[in-house]
């Protein structure tokens, strides 16, 4: 039984969940393919090659795949499902949006953001803000899953698959793309950074939060994440926001600089290697799942950081 | 224009979810319970639309226990007009969900049904999409922005590094994300009023669609607890630790 994964890409550039999605199919199947959609995006199928255990690439273009319109995406995944038991889709908003799509044309219950899988038919998803863990089985023939990528490791690079065209599906629903305006920066991107620096309400400023959070940031070559509160606040742009109903992230450093440790924010940053917080409410929820704290004003502790990163 | 709103009652924001011993669930037993935050959202962009003359009637649809009907009373006295509770005692599937809101959108007839991204119990981020693939209807999820005019809506979405701009013809479905809009509070003269606005009760069986679930739940487990580390006293003492202790640096 064959099984499809679904590239993570903005049409110049391969995703790492596309990678991390690999490793959850592998643990499926043997047969592993990958489709990318897209619009100019051979190079995108040709890094999908050469992720290691990779059978075969799909590339299917068209504008509406370009701007990653739902109803086009949806309708090339399943224009291919008669070949596939099962197709895995990286939890990511582009993969949301499209997925369970899927599954309502193929009459399945679709399977989301899924942190292990158990066997080919039983998966463990993280329910309540990921306060509890849940593990489905699933009685339909053809499975539409959505992996959240923190959750498994990067397949590597070397494999040498050959690179097929498929068609891509229609639009068919009036759903026009306008326009797009994308956050421009030289950081990582928050979801796969080795290190994100993140900003609470306790900033009190958008001002503050750039003078403070992003140096720091820099310095270490972090992602720039926030709390829910100082998105509401406007002091940084929704796109940082780390929680439940941000982004969830994994890195190997998560520095929290003035985040008292909201469940919703916990719920997006506590499979973080290490986490260090700096806070200057010394019972601050925060500080019952870092590794290491700092009692202290942001004001005084982050300038002595940045001397001591030198 | 007529706005269908879908709202989901579920365990209330500022409680902390806990697992039942015996791995069955979560425990809802005395739990406060409350409309879904992201439902919120929707009902309130739903009521500025008809507070804007763009909309004419906002019906609410909720779909669970008796008690759901609190929470279609709290839509109302945001400022709904009437609502639909198709009462079931056993927790519904996205895919039954959606089977159910499309029947309902079938004898409705909607222009635009705005609904919450996700749920805050299943977390799933899913019917809103299914319920259009089923429908047949555009779809627009994760709502920051919308406009509508000309038998059009204009949608402003949070997407993966930024946002995008969709135009999609009605009827069509919207979802709504954190930054639309801040709800409102009702006040009392509203939840007085509400209180006399109708809600038709009809069972799932009415809509005569098949929410068999699809998935058979083996355990609810609490993950792992992060243990609490230690303090250190200064900056310097922390770089040291993340070089040489953790090696993360």
């Amino acid at each position: 039984m064959a099984v499809l994964v679904v590239a993570d890409n903005d049409n110049a550039h391969l995703r790492d969940s596309t990678h991390k999605t690999v490793t959850a199919a592998k643990a499926i199947s043997g047969d592993v393919d990958v489709l990318v959609m897209g619009q100019g995006a051979q190079a995108v199928a040709d890094a999908a090659a050469r992720i290691e255990g990779v059978r075969k690439v799909l590339l299917a273009e068209s504008a509406d795949l370009g701007h990653g319109v739902a109803e086009a995406q949806a309708a090339t995944v399943e224009g291919l499902m008669g070949g596939y038991d099962a197709v895995l889709v990286p939890a990511t908003s582009g993969g949301k949006n499209y997925a369970p799509r899927i599954a309502a044309h193929l009459d399945v219950a679709p399977i989301t953001d899924v942190v292990e899988v158990v066997s080919a038919d039983t998966f463990v998803r993280p329910i309540y803000a990921g306060n509890a863990l849940e593990t489905v089985q699933s009685s339909d023939a053809k499975k539409v899953i959505t992996v959240r990528p923190t959750a498994f490791k990067a397949a590597g690079e070397g494999g040498s698959a050959s690179v097929e065209q498929a068609s891509a599906g229609a639009n068919g629903s009036g759903t026009a793309f306008v326009s797009e305006e994308m956050v421009k920066s030289d950081r990582p991107e928050l979801a796969a950074a080795k290190i994100v620096v993140s900003g609470g309400r306790a900033m009190g400023s958008a001002e503050e939060f750039q003078k403070v959070i992003e140096p720091l940031a820099d310095k270490l070559g972090a992602a720039v994440g926030a709390s829910r509160a100082a998105v509401d606040a406007g002091y940084a742009p929704n796109d940082y926001q780390v929680g439940q109903t941000g982004k969830v992230v994994a890195p190997a450093l998560y520095i929290a600089v003035g985040i008292s440790g909201a469940i919703q924010h916990l719920a997006g940053m506590k499979d973080s290697k290490v986490i260090v917080a700096i806070n200057k409410d010394a019972d601050a929820p925060i500080f019952q799942v870092a590794d290491y704290g700092i009692v202290g004003d942001y004001k005084t502790v982050v300038p002595e950081l940045m001397a001591a990163l030198g | 224009m007529k706005v269908l709103v879908p709202v989901k009652r579920v365990i209330d924001y500022n409680v902390k979810a806990r697992v039942k011993a015996d791995q069955t669930g979560v425990d809802l037993a005395n739990v406060k319970m409350s409309m879904n935050p992201f439902c919120e959202i929707a009902v309130e962009e739903a009521v500025r639309l008809k507070e804007k003359g763009v909309a004419t009637e906002v019906v609410i649809v909720s779909i669970g226990v008796q008690q759901a009907q609190e929470t279609i009373r709290t839509a109302l006295a945001m400022g709904g007009d009437r609502g639909i509770l198709i009462q079931s005692d056993s927790d519904l599937e996205p895919l039954a969900v959606a089977k159910l809101l499309k029947a309902v959108a079938e004898e409705e007839k909607p222009d635009l049904v705005i609904m919450g991204k996700q749920a805050i119990d299943g977390d799933n981020a899913a019917v809103g999409q299914m319920l259009s693939a089923l429908l047949g209807w555009p779809q627009a999820t994760f709502a920051s922005k919308v406009e509508v005019a000309g038998g059009k809506a204009t949608v402003t979405r949070e997407v993966d590094g930024g946002l995008q701009v969709l135009e999609v013809p009605t009827p069509a479905i919207v979802t709504a994300d954190l930054r639309l809009n801040e709800p409102r509070y009702a006040s009392l003269p509203n939840i007085m009023k509400a209180k006399k606005k109708e809600i038709a009760m009809k069972a799932v069986a009415d809509y005569g669609v098949d929410t068999a679930p699809r998935l058979k739940v083996l355990k609810v487990t609490e993950p792992a607890k992060r243990q609490a580390g230690i303090k250190v006293e200064n900056a310097a003492d922390l770089v040291m630790r993340l070089k040489n202790e953790a090696g993360v640096l």
